[in-house]
């Protein structure tokens, strides 16, 4: 199988006060067409990876690698046009908030249009019709007052799934999604992710999903890499997280609490300096 | 008796047409000593129930009484010396220019309390915290620390009972682990007594016997840690919770 993405060597870099830190060290992947998870805490570089591979490391950062290929095309020496092309087209981007993601002065459905008619064009009549099917794609029962409805109109379930059926309209061949359901209720995950699920399987997009929950993640995705300052310490199938070989991913497993009783007190991470390096 | 005691407690925010009612006939009483959790998902009113114990959501009807006796409105400080409250997010929750000092010394000079050198530092080992901290500003601070800051304003003035509005939630998995463990200890060594609200099922199995389910405002069910371990729940509500919390899985129900 021929990869959609490849990531090698990828470097993010920060200048400070104290001279440039390095956010993300050297991280390599692959990408078919499945669900690769990204899981790691805060501060360990996945979400600036996620925003890497769609060039919108925030200045003064920059973003090196060896090879950074999407479909062919290689991004690293992507033109403004290129980007153009690719960005909510062919790679789209969920970010966390919706709250913080959608143009708080248009409606839903005017946004939705606005994505669908830059790439394709065509009458408004149709875009309506096409904003319309996909909100019923991502399960909002009502579509035709999401449509007309502002974004602080709806709850945090309904504009993530907006969002999500703004970004997806396009038909993109990959999907980056960093932390899309961290803000939802457990119910309201699990519907998203079902939405998520089915448009790998049936459409066969890619999905790199950027998660802090380890649960989550194991039950979701394919494959799972382990992120600890800036490093990909470990990558495994997500069935075999329960049997994790590095340390690091095997405390961040037995320090969450099971509802079925657990230690008490609760295992803690022992970091080791070596993981860094 | 009851240390904690809630009877028919409604919580009505506005008035007229923009009335919201967050709880509504809520009742439920938590032991002293004893460790009660409140679950439910955002909107369901958990957080609006232990606000309206401390004094910061209005008690539109019902009673809440500690110790026997009805709070008086505006709490007394007496009330405050006795019960304190830890808030969800650290990073919202501390003054970003008073150091940690000054956050810990406020309670002490409000409640004319002796010898407030000793009780900081003491205060500040208590949470798994040096000395080195006491001059910090809570930007100088990761989470966990931050949350123990917190933890340990609440605590320095003895209070009996801690209520915790997602102590963990904005933290890290393995930060997490830390502060409940810390909680936990504290507890048994104090003999304190917690309400602790959570949308997470897992932290609150770990953490307390006895907790209650609410959705919209309302008490679903009231669960003993044994039946929810063994996944006893009468309430579809609660057991769509108790699903949701194992993660994903493929072929979802309908």
């Amino acid at each position: 199988m021929t990869n959609l993405l490849t990531v090698e060597n990828l470097r993010i870099t920060f200048p400070t006060r104290q001279g440039p830190s390095e956010v993300v060290r050297g991280v390599s992947f692959g990408l078919g067409r499945e669900r690769l998870g990204i899981v790691g805490e805060s501060g360990s570089g996945k979400s600036q990876t996620g925003r890497a591979l769609l060039g919108l490391t925030p200045p003064p950062g920059t973003a090196t690698a060896d090879k950074l290929e999407f479909d062919g095309i290689d991004l690293r020496q992507a033109s403004a046009q290129t980007w153009r092309s690719l960005r909510g087209i062919r790679i789209s981007m969920v970010m966390q908030d919706p709250k913080y993601s959608l143009n708080p002065v248009m409606t839903i459905g005017r946004q939705i249009v606005e994505a669908y008619r830059t790439q394709k064009g065509g009458a408004k009549t149709d875009a309506k019709d096409r904003a319309m099917a996909m909100l019923e794609a991502v399960q909002i029962r009502d579509p035709a007052r999401v449509y007309k409805a502002y974004p602080h109109e709806l709850s945090g379930g309904m504009g993530q799934r907006a969002m999500i059926a703004m970004m997806l309209i396009t038909e993109p061949d990959l999907l980056i999604a960093d932390e899309p359901t961290s803000a939802l209720d457990v119910t309201v995950q699990l519907e998203v992710l079902g939405i998520l699920d089915r448009l790998v399987s049936d459409r066969g997009m890619g999905l790199i999903f950027i998660s802090h929950d380890l649960r989550l993640v194991s039950t979701f995705c394919d494959r799972v890499l382990v992120m600890y300052a800036g490093r990909i310490v470990e990558a495994l199938q997500a069935t075999e997280l329960a049997t994790a070989q590095h340390p690091y991913t095997q405390g961040l497993y037995t320090c969450l609490p099971r509802i079925e009783g657990s230690a008490r007190p609760l295992k803690t991470l022992q970091r080791d300096a070596a993981w860094a390096t | 008796m009851p240390l904690i005691d809630i009877q028919n407690l409604s919580v009505t925010f506005r008035s007229g047409a923009d009335r919201v009612t967050a709880v509504r006939d809520l009742s439920f009483s938590v032991g002293a000593g004893e460790s009660f959790g409140i679950v439910g998902e955002s909107g369901s009113g958990k957080s609006t129930v232990l606000r309206a114990i401390c004094g910061l959501a209005p008690i539109t009807g019902g009673t809440i009484r500690i110790d026997g006796a009805p709070l008086a409105s505006p709490r007394s400080a007496g009330f405050y010396r006795r019960v304190q409250m830890v808030f969800q997010d650290p990073y919202a929750s501390l003054h970003p220019r008073h150091t940690v000092d000054r956050v810990l010394s406020e309670p002490l000079v409000i409640h004319g309390f002796k010898n407030a050198e000793a009780r900081i530092e003491k205060a500040l080992e208590d949470v798994g915290l040096g000395q080195g901290f006491r001059f910090r500003f809570p930007h100088q601070l990761s989470g966990g620390q931050r949350q123990r800051v917190a933890i340990a304003r609440a605590l320095i003035l003895e209070p009996k009972v801690l209520l915790l509005d997602e102590p963990t939630s904005a933290l890290d998995a393995s930060i997490q682990a830390e502060v409940l463990n810390l909680l936990d200890r504290l507890r048994s060594e104090r003999g304190l007594t917690y309400a602790l609200v959570s949308h997470d099922l897992a932290v609150v199995s770990h953490m307390c016997e006895r907790l209650v389910v609410m959705q919209q405002g309302r008490a679903v069910e009231e669960l003993t840690r044994t039946a929810l371990q063994s996944r006893q729940a009468t309430q579809p509500y609660t057991r769509a919770l108790l699903i949701a919390s194992d993660g994903y899985s493929r072929a979802p129900g309908p």
